[in-house]
């Protein structure tokens, strides 16, 4: 069941990427990445990890996809892209880092599966924030920190242009 | 195989008991919103009191004409009542009804419940957008900015019930409640329920915060190209979506499926629908409120209120020693 879950949801992820790259339209590729980023979500929940799973979906599915959603309307008014791609040149870039990729992909399958330990620790709610709360206390303030920085760099930006 | 056969026959059903009680709740609302004006309401269709209605109105939906703007983004526009209608539905697989009574009881429910609702928001978008309508995308673009600016504060009134129960499970909270619902707890219980309600009632976008729909400036906001079985889709899915928050708010402050003499699934059926008839109270009682008055409510008010209040749940949990670690 659980395998059947995993490559049918691969399958879906796989060709919900490829159809981010493909599409001209911006807002479809948008939508592909939701797609995407949900089928990442189910992967997370068959590796036992609910809190990720759950996370995943709030935040990137549903918050920063909207944003993304937003900018893409608000700064793109016409429908599908036309003209010349400002990005040709780095499709010259994109064939050997990808073929530069898959060997790495490659390397790592034939040397099989990695060296199974224990098997990981249900990532519910309880474990993740009693790790963040004690062995990763220091990346997790500092991370708040950094946003905070950031809200306050937003807020200036957005007040010098009023 | 045998539990796959079970889990879907038990889905279905679920499915079904959850459209009809929808269906009937629009009812409900035309006949409360007509008490409260000193009408009537449907009464023809089906005696006594019309209770046909939904069922004529459904049927004539289905039977209506499909039209499809010829502008129109063609499959962003066929999809977006499914995408719309589909996490309305999946938030249901995790609300217990009664003890042992539910799909799946999630030790992370509440979060799976705020995941899979905000979903909701991407069908909406997609709507908006597809119709290439003009007051179609302004409402899609009003709603989305409403819908993630009262997320906030909706997750932080949700927390509070956590933090007193001490768990992210929808069933242990309910029972956390056995000996006073979380609504009655002093102070912390009545200002969370108020926020709560507050921000389901935006992130509805229900009237005085209905301005995605805001019929004297959008026609009829991100649904205006819809007709037929595409537009039913959409008005049930807003109607589920708004039945499985008022479930989550009956779970979460007034005891879910706990109650003297009555059975569990008739207390909380019960308490649903109070908390759903609270929404459409409000609606018709109120005026719509401004754009930016509603993006200052949530930011300015909303948002810290929430938040103060969630540190003092927190002060106050410590001092008492409790809310256990699930």
């Amino acid at each position: 069941m659980e395998q059947v879950t995993f490559f049918v949801t691969a399958l879906i992820a796989v060709a919900s990427a490829i159809g981010l790259v493909v599409r001209r339209n911006p807002l479809h590729g948008a939508l592909f990445l939701v797609v995407n980023l949900f089928c990442v979500a189910v992967l997370y929940l068959l590796l036992r990890a609910e809190f990720l799973a759950a996370a995943q979906v709030i935040i990137y599915a549903g918050a920063i996809m909207v944003l993304f959603l937003f900018a893409i309307m608000i700064l793109i008014p016409g429908r599908a892209e036309t003209g010349r791609d400002p990005f040709r040149r780095q499709r010259l870039a994109a064939l050997p880092l990808g073929a530069a990729f898959l060997l790495l992909v490659g390397v790592l399958m034939w040397g099989g599966p990695p060296p199974g330990g224990a098997p990981p620790p249900p990532g519910g709610a309880a474990a993740v924030g009693r790790l963040l709360f004690t062995d990763y206390l220091l990346p997790f303030e500092i991370t708040a920190v950094l946003l905070l920085a950031a809200l306050v760099g937003a807020l200036v930006l957005a007040r010098r242009r009023a | 195989m045998n539990d796959i056969v079970r889990a879907a026959v038990a889905a279905f059903v679920l499915l079904n008991a959850v459209i009809l009680v929808v269906t009937y709740l629009t009812w409900v609302e035309r006949k409360f919103a007509a008490r409260l004006q000193s009408r009537i309401g449907p009464y023809r269709v089906g005696r006594p009191h019309g209770w046909l209605q939904p069922i004529a109105d459904a049927l004539k939906l289905m039977i209506k004409e499909d039209v499809v703007p010829s502008v129109a983004d063609r499959p962003i526009y066929n999809l977006a009542p499914i995408v719309f209608l589909l996490p309305a539905f999946l938030i249901f697989a995790t609300i217990p009804f009664a003890p042992g009574l539910g799909l799946a009881d999630l030790n992370i429910g509440l979060l799976y419940f705020l995941a899979v609702s905000s979903l909701e928001i991407v069908g909406l978008f997609m709507g908006g957008w597809g119709s290439n309508n003009k007051y179609a995308l302004l409402s899609a673009m009003r709603g989305v900015n409403q819908i993630i600016s009262y997320e906030v504060p909706f997750i932080l009134a949700a927390l509070v019930p956590v933090l007193l129960a001490g768990s992210l499970r929808l069933s242990a909270i309910v029972e956390a409640q056995a000996g006073l619902w979380f609504i009655a707890y002093p102070v912390i219980g009545q200002l969370a329920f108020v926020a709560f309600t507050v921000a389901t009632l935006a992130s509805e976008n229900r009237i005085p915060f209905d301005i995605v729909e805001a019929e004297s400036e959008l026609v009829a906001g991100f649904r205006v190209e819809y007709s037929g079985m595409k537009f039913a889709l959409i008005q049930l899915a807003e109607y589920t979506h708004l039945f499985g928050v008022s479930c989550l708010g009956a779970i979460l402050f007034l005891g879910g499926w706990l109650g003297p003499v009555l059975p569990g699934p008739v207390w909380f059926l019960l308490k649903a629908v109070l908390m759903f008839l609270l929404v459409i109270w409000v609606r018709w009682s109120f005026v719509r409120i401004r754009v930016d008055q509603i993006l200052g409510i949530s930011w300015k008010v909303l948002l810290p209120f929430t938040l103060i209040l969630l540190m003092a749940t927190g002060l106050w949990v410590a001092l008492r020693g409790g809310g256990g670690v699930a």
